[in-house]
């Protein structure tokens, strides 16, 4: 029963013919589609949808298993039946981004004036301009206010980004092991996958749909970004010095076992993921910055959510000293705030790891909201 | 009953004394907030609009389970972000005698706040004079049932201690009320108190 219950599929909303999705930039995209995923059912008062944003290299499936797969959504132990994110009580909202390669436009999408794949005619698009897709997939959906907007990493962007650009649809907001601006050293790393991207000769400046793909140049730049995700601590605890073989040789094979964890990572990835989309969502990630040279007290002025604010000790790609310089500005503004630096090891990636610690804070926190909305 | 549970008895007590003080509806910020036991209480009793506190990190999840509103960090770093008078209660509880420099903690409280609500164990209570001058040891009370090694306590004072840090500083006792284990004390606190809380503000 309960099995049947949690099967989901990805399902994709087309705009209706002739409709323009319109840029940041100014530029207007033709047949915008957006492929989505929700579980739990929208209640009649349309108080209880939780949008639920995704990272840089994952997609709608957020939760449940599709037919035939053993392997559940990204972020399935926080939601479902009686879980943090409760799907009993709250209808809950996951989508691609728009970028990405999972379903929603992005550079790997059919051009409607050339027929071709965008490559990299597709226009460079904005964080704002996937919380404006999102934003149209509710519409369609009849979701009009939102209990909550999470997410971790580029996710907590596009929930940060959502209370500042629509504060009176979002009731909460849970960003989590995220920044409201990348600094330099995101944005050097950043720099380092797109250029592997481009150096590699496969590539062919974007056109290389239905040829062979970039494919060592993308594994690269999944090999650096997963090095930022762990911390000292874990990479050490999980490799160490161990090794692939019996002992040391005398050449460049994979010896250690963390070479070989990073060269697996990189040569996975490559078959799930677009090396064009990699570049528009990393210069989008880049790009983001809430603060905008002004005063980030001022930003949060008209905001209107409460916020559930979630850091991890060990995370030096979106350390915790980022989010503080964010909660203050939102107590500055007499936002509630609640904030957590949870203690963990894992690195950036605790927020996929750290399932028990999050379950409790963002329950607790929901139920509060609701409560509020609903009273 | 152990010396925890006596301890955990007491403070409800505490907890009744502060939420007599605070008015209902009132914006406060409980600093040291634990668990969220006293915050929680002055949500359900006066409908407070609650902020806390605290730096342990397990308590934080249970505040949080309790639907309230709390900043994980120390108390000395807590309070500079709010703009001034922010605030109609600061509430310290417990917590001012474990602040790494209590003065300017008061200091910014009283800023943000525009009155301050501190309940702290009375150091010269007569069990505890008692037991320094008679057995020359560090006293150990209900309201201090620390050992040396082991207290979280960094300052101690008596509640004349901190009458007399109002005179020197220009702070206004607002109110006072003197607790001992099993009630109001209303004769020689400074010798019959365990616990003093006090409400003041600046002159």
């Amino acid at each position: 029963m309960s099995e049947n219950k949690e099967m989901v599929s990805t399902k994709i909303f087309s705009v209706p013919e002739g409709e323009l999705f319109h840029l940041e930039s100014g530029i207007k995209l033709r047949g915008l589609e957006v492929a989505y995923e929700t579980y739990g059912e929208l209640n009649e008062e349309g108080t209880n949808t939780i949008l639920v944003c995704h990272a840089l290299s994952m997609d709608a499936h957020a939760a449940g298993y599709h037919a035939g797969s053993k392997k559940p959504g990204w972020w399935h132990e926080l939601i479902g039946p009686g879980k943090a994110i409760d799907t009993d009580r709250y209808f809950v909202v996951c989508s691609n981004i728009l970028g990405g390669c999972m379903g929603t436009s992005g550079p790997k999408s059919v051009d409607p004036e050339t027929g071709k794949p965008y490559g990299l005619s597709f226009p460079v698009i904005s964080i704002g301009d996937m919380v404006n897709a999102q934003k149209r997939l509710l519409k369609f959906l009849g979701v009009e206010r939102l209990l909550a907007v999470t997410g971790g990493s580029m996710g907590g962007m596009q929930a940060l980004e959502w209370t500042v650009k629509y504060p009176d649809m979002v009731a909460s907001c849970i960003p989590i092991a995220t920044t409201y601006k990348h600094s330099a050293q995101q944005i050097a790393f950043d720099e380092v996958g797109r250029q592997a991207i481009m150096a590699d000769p496969d590539w062919h400046g974007g056109n290389y749909y239905g040829k062979t793909l970039p494919a060592s140049g993308l594994a690269v730049a999944r090999m650096v970004g997963h090095i930022t995700y762990m911390s000292y601590k874990s990479m050490d605890k999980k490799f160490g010095r161990m090794l692939t073989k019996d002992k040391l040789g005398y050449g460049f094979t994979t010896e250690f076992e963390v070479e070989g964890y990073l060269r697996y990572r990189g040569d996975n990835f490559v078959k799930r993921f677009d090396a064009n989309s990699y570049l528009y969502i990393t210069k989008a990630m880049d790009h983001f910055d809430l603060q905008g040279g002004g005063d980030l007290f001022k930003i949060f002025r008209g905001v209107k959510s409460r916020f559930l604010v979630i850091t991890f000790s060990s995370d030096w790609l979106y350390p915790p000293e980022q989010l503080k310089e964010l909660v203050k500005a939102l107590k500055m503004n007499g936002i509630d705030v609640t904030y957590c630096e949870v203690n963990s090891d894992y690195g950036h990636d605790a927020f996929l790891l750290e399932f028990e610690v999050q379950s409790k804070l963002i329950s607790g926190f929901l139920a509060k909201t609701y409560s509020k909305l609903n009273r | 009953m152990s010396k925890l549970e006596e301890r955990i008895k007491h403070l409800r007590l505490d907890h009744k004394v502060i939420c007599d003080m605070v008015t209902p509806g009132a914006k406060v910020l409980d600093m040291g907030s634990g668990e969220g036991d006293l915050l929680a209480y002055l949500v359900e009793q006066k409908d407070v609009d609650g902020t806390g506190v605290e730096i342990n990190e397990e308590a934080i999840y249970k505040c949080v389970e309790k639907g309230l509103s709390v900043f994980h960090g120390d108390i000395d770093s807590g309070l500079s972000d709010y703009p001034d008078k922010f605030f109609d209660f600061v509430i310290f509880n417990q917590a001012m005698q474990q602040v790494h420099k209590p003065l300017p903690a008061i200091k910014e409280a009283l800023r943000i706040g525009k009155k301050l609500i501190i309940g702290f164990p009375n150091f010269c209570n007569i069990n505890a004079r008692l037991q320094l001058c008679f057995l020359g040891r560090v006293p150990v009370t209900p309201s201090l049932p620390y050992t040396w090694y082991d207290t979280p306590n960094l300052h101690f004072l008596s509640i004349r201690d901190f009458q007399d840090f109002c005179r020197k500083q220009n702070i206004k006792i607002e109110k006072s009320v003197f607790l001992g284990e099993s009630g109001v004390v209303k004769m020689f606190p400074n010798l019959f108190a365990l616990n003093g809380i006090f409400q003041v503000s600046n002159e």
